[in-house]
């Protein structure tokens, strides 16, 4: 069939083309289809999880913090609702006028407005920036109504920390702080979620890790803009732990009260357990400052404070305990066999050494005494021949046994060990040897040796309850999920002290109070069943000079604030099967027996008229009082760091 | 039930031509037609609106315009194919003069409430004016470099008028398409290859004219790990949404990189993407072997033809939808550069549609006459009887 246009070799040629590109065809098509298999089959699972990836944000949740409470089970550190005005520059647009429009709703300093344009210059542009926080009613109303015009403005829900009894707890609760970058080393994820918080000091920080809880996290599905679609799945983590501590609200409220503007530290204590029923230290400061970010007037004011109000005194003071610690010389004289009770001294007024006149605090003498009228009369010749007899390291022994020259163990940040000195400590100290003098200084709890009042405490609750070697703690139960968690605690070993000799300082403490002649017989209790023990003690803080002494001393009153003996007392009641025994500290106070006795003689006094001991709570009270509902965490902003298909 | 052809008259009664239609092939190409309004219901969402329901209408006027093609006389469409070249050109520099600019590329000009984009219908222009040309080239011409100075010249005018525009995918398609249409014509391949050698020796003057945003999906596509939350984002979240459809999908509807956006233009260009991460690889291998089955039929049907230009045609038609098909699904995929080709017939869009649709309306009608023989010159009554 060829015609005279050769149509048939044209035809014929076509098909063969046709052919030719028809396999080329077939062929691509079954490279796409092997394209298809290389990526859905083959790399099939590592494209599933890129998808996953994609879709799926992991998201932590904070626990809601442990509460804290005293053991009556009123709230020392609760959390509270927060609202917080985020702005996401990304969603923002032009941050000027967004904040423009911001400070139409919310009054916004120059100063505000400066530091929030400078986080957001620092920070990437989809990182939510915290505008302001703890927003008042009025205020979210207001941004809540005003919403639609104000792109990439959130409000969030968080929780505050809120201390009830603010500065009257300061000491022993602390306070929480935005994390540091040495505590975001610790690697626990949440603490760099926003606005975390961790414990600063006090109770708060001591017991950080059970306070803090285990965070929480759910897997929500997003959109390529971020948006979240649904939640896949959540857990809900761990809240922190409440924490019922062995303080009595009311007792420590009262001391706080009682110790007024002084700069005074007193502690309360359970002589059988140990457990601390009041720890207060004044002035304080307002923890409720620390959570939300404290001023910097407010925080330079604290810092320049004369009586250091962030210091914690009951257990970061340091003092010489004075004559506080003739029981000690007292005990060790009695243990070594050196004197024993009816071993009697003269006392003139004065002990020479060599040529250094050693003067007892009366100038006229005490006459003949024995150690429980030495005790009484707190007569300071008695004890320097006792300590000259015993010998610093023997006295150094036995302060030891009762707690000083080390740290006694307190749950609490910051604890000081005091001093204990000996020959071998004053060498590697000061490379010269001990001086005999010096031991008599240390008979009188003068010189090197420095105490806690919280180790002065200690030794009163010691001596209280027959030389059983109480530690001092704070935390009397802790609740997981409103259930208590068992805390093995082991009995408190004896000292080994003989009876009879703790027999004696007992009843040189009995007529310290008690007895007319005794130097704090004005401070005494009058009801017999609240009647208590105690000795007085007044620590010089500057040597008196020779010239002075032949002058006259001059009068604490007379002199000016930081030249003052520090003023203290130690005690403890009733004097039949005591419970309680306190200590107190007055800085610059001037005497033990005219400014300390009288506060421990309250704070005793208030102790057994509430008789928190005797009073503890049923289990169940507390049990329901705290696994009532803790607040439920929020959701923290989600962070995505998807950009957007533009 | 071939009917005995009339040479004598000049065509079928429409009866006739009807009855001669190739309905299987008809029904062929709603195939991918109805997969597609399955993909755009569940690209919205389980919705028709906004896509799925506009898509079936389009399709149905695209569906009548295909049966009235196809039921023209073919010597009138060989008679108006320079005509319709014409056209399609003119409304192609009309698009440089007062077209509409969208997606960054101006494509479309809008004839009262229809907006049509030229450079679609230009694709079976082309193939239509190259296929009447060729008809009238003898055996002994087609050797002969003159001739295909003409061919060049209509492969290449809008070629740069599409490029102006910008509009990389175009372009590609009618360069090849019409070079297909050259070969299969019988064009000595060494020519082909100097022609080819021509092209690719321009490609530097062409990157000169290209925006961009096209210079940089060029770039992008030689080296997409580049830069994956820039340009590469779109090729790589395709992949990312192919390869996670495993072997048998993640069900319709249920494809997780499309429904949350993390698949670009999943609507359009990309579809063929949201359709292998829902219906996984059995689904996307129905597909594609669907669309072989249309090229297969294609070129049956036109290699049974006895007149040169119902061949070149129905081929032209035929490799045109081969290389919408290839290029989209090579790009989704990340074996070419993502230059805006919708995989016909399932792609939402309504030029890509129409215009595919009046191709195969082509493709049809010269089924229908098959048998009609041709002279070599237009217009010229075919020889009497068989010689």
């Amino acid at each position: 069939m060829v015609d005279k246009s050769g149509g048939h070799s044209r035809i014929k040629q076509v098909t063969r083309r046709a052919f030719v590109l028809g396999g080329v065809q077939a062929a691509l098509i079954a490279g796409l289809a092997g394209r298809l298999y290389q990526l859905q089959v083959v790399e099939g699972e590592r494209y599933r999880v890129l998808a996953d990836d994609n879709r799926i944000s992991f998201q932590l949740l904070p626990p809601p913090r442990g509460r804290i409470f005293d053991r009556f089970g009123q709230p020392l550190a609760a959390n509270r609702q927060n609202y917080r005005l985020i702005l996401v520059p990304e969603q923002a647009g032009d941050l000027e006028p967004a904040l423009q429009a911001l400070a139409a709703l919310v009054p916004m300093g120059e100063q505000e407005r400066a530091r929030i344009l400078r986080e957001a210059g620092r920070k990437r542009s989809f990182v939510p920036i915290t505008v302001r926080e703890n927003l008042s009613w009025r205020e979210v109303s207001r941004i809540e109504v005003s919403a639609p015009d104000l792109p990439g403005v959130i409000i969030e829900v968080g929780e505050n920390r809120h201390y009830d009894y603010g500065a009257k707890a300061a000491h022993l609760i602390g306070y929480v702080g935005a994390v540091s970058e040495n505590e975001l080393q610790e690697g626990d994820p949440v603490l760099s979620l926003p606005g975390f918080r961790v414990g600063k000091t006090g109770v708060e920080r001591i017991f950080e890790s059970g306070l803090r809880g285990k965070a929480g996290s759910r897997q929500v599905e997003v959109n390529a803009v971020g948006r979240i679609i649904r939640e896949l799945e959540r857990d809900e983590g761990q809240p922190g732990d409440d924490h019922v501590l062995s303080v009595d609200m009311g007792l420590q409220d009262y001391a706080m009260a009682r110790m007024g503007e002084e700069s005074a530290a007193a502690a309360v204590l359970d002589v059988h357990t140990g457990e601390v029923l009041t720890l207060a230290s004044t002035p304080a400061y307002d923890p409720n400052s620390f959570t939300t970010g404290i001023s910097s007037t407010e925080w330079k004011s604290l810092i320049e404070h004369p009586r250091f109000p962030l210091t914690n005194k009951v257990i970061s003071g340091q003092y010489p305990p004075g004559s506080t610690f003739k029981m000690i010389v007292a005990l060790a004289a009695l243990e070594s066999g050196e004197l024993t009770p009816q071993n009697s001294f003269f006392c003139p007024g004065h002990l020479t050494l060599g040529d250094t006149k050693f003067h007892c605090w009366r100038r006229g003498g005490h006459g003949r005494v024995d150690m429980e009228l030495a005790l009484e009369k707190s007569c300071d010749v008695y004890f320097y021949e006792a300590a000259k007899r015993v010998g610093i390291e023997r006295i150094g022994e036995m302060a030891r046994r009762f707690g000083f020259g080390s740290p006694v163990g307190i749950e609490l940040p910051g604890e000081k060990g005091g001093l204990v000195p000996s020959n071998e400590w004053k060498k590697k100290q000061h490379g010269v040897s001990w001086q005999l003098g010096e031991t008599l200084i240390v008979g009188i709890g003068q010189g090197f040796m420095l105490a806690t009042p919280m180790q002065l405490a200690v030794m009163a609750a010691r001596i209280a309850n027959g030389g059983i070697a109480v530690r001092p703690t704070l935390v009397r139960s802790i609740y997981r999920d409103g259930t208590p968690v068992p805390r093995p605690r082991d009995a408190a070993p004896t000292m080994n002290i003989s009876p009879a000799h703790l027999a004696v300082v007992q009843n040189g403490m009995r007529r310290v109070v008690n007895s007319p002649g005794g130097t704090a017989f004005r401070a005494r209790i009058d009801e017999p069943e609240f009647a208590m023990a105690g000795k007085t003690g007044s620590a010089q803080v500057r040597r008196i000079s020779k010239r002075e002494r032949e002058e006259g001393v001059r009068k604490n009153q007379d002199r000016i604030w930081k030249y003052r003996d520090h003023a203290l007392f130690v005690g403890y009641a009733p004097l039949e099967a005591p419970r309680y025994a306190a200590a107190v500290v007055v800085e610059h106070g001037g005497g033990g027996s005219t400014v300390a006795a009288p506060i421990v003689r309250d704070i005793l006094h208030e102790a057994q008229r509430r008789d928190p001991i005797g009073r503890t709570p049923a289990q169940q009270v507390t049990a329901s009082r705290i696994g009532g509902p803790a607040s439920v965490p929020s959701d923290a902003p989600l962070l995505d760091l998807r950009r957007k298909i533009s | 039930m071939t009917l005995a052809i009339n040479q004598e008259r000049p065509g079928f009664s429409l009866l006739e031509r009807v009855l001669h239609m190739n309905w299987a092939f008809v029904l062929l190409v709603c195939c991918p037609a109805f997969v597609g309004f399955l993909m755009l219901y569940s690209a919205a969402g389980g919705n028709i609106d906004p896509w799925a329901k506009s898509q079936m209408m389009r399709f149905g006027v695209g569906f009548c315009l295909m049966l009235t093609v196809a039921l023209i006389d073919l010597r009138f469409w060989m008679r108006a194919a320079y005509w319709c070249y014409g056209l399609a050109f003119i409304m192609l520099v009309a698009v440089e003069l007062l077209g509409a600019t969208a997606m960054g590329a101006q494509r479309w000009v809008a004839i009262g409430p229809v907006q049509l984009q030229p450079s679609e219908l230009m694709k079976i222009a082309l193939i239509l004016a190259l296929a009447r040309y060729f008809h009238g080239v003898s055996f002994e011409d087609i050797g002969r470099i003159r001739v295909f100075v003409l061919p060049l010249l209509l492969i290449l005018l809008p070629v740069a008028l599409v490029l102006r525009q910008p509009d990389l995918g175009t372009a590609i398609l009618l360069v090849l398409g019409g070079a297909s249409v050259l070969f299969l014509a019988g064009m000595r391949l060494w020519k082909l290859g100097l022609a080819a050698a021509g092209v690719i020796g321009a490609v530097p003057v062409a990157w000169q004219f290209l925006r961009d945003y096209q210079k940089s999906r060029v770039l992008t596509f030689l080296d997409p790990g580049s830069d994956p939350l820039g340009a590469g984002y779109h090729i790589l979240q395709s992949k990312i949404a192919l390869g996670s459809g495993g072997v048998f999908g993640k069900g319709f509807m249920q494809g997780s990189q499309a429904h949350l956006n993390f698949l670009p233009e999943k609507q359009t260009d990309f579809i063929f993407t949201m359709l292998a991460e829902e219906l996984g690889l059995v689904g996307a291998l129905g597909t594609l072997v669907l669309y072989l089955a249309i090229i297969f039929f294609g070129t049956i049907i036109a290699l049974r033809s006895h007149n040169q230009f119902g061949r070149l045609l129905a081929l032209g038609v035929v490799v045109t939808f081969f290389l919408y098909v290839f290029v989209n699904v090579g790009m989704v995929m990340g074996l070419m550069p993502v230059v805006g080709v919708p995989l016909p017939l399932i792609s939402y869009g309504g030029s890509a549609m129409l215009s595919l649709l009046t191709g195969f309306g082509f493709v049809l009608n010269v089924w229908i006459y098959r048998d009609l023989r041709i002279g070599r010159r237009a217009g010229s009554p075919p020889p009497r009887g068989p010689s």
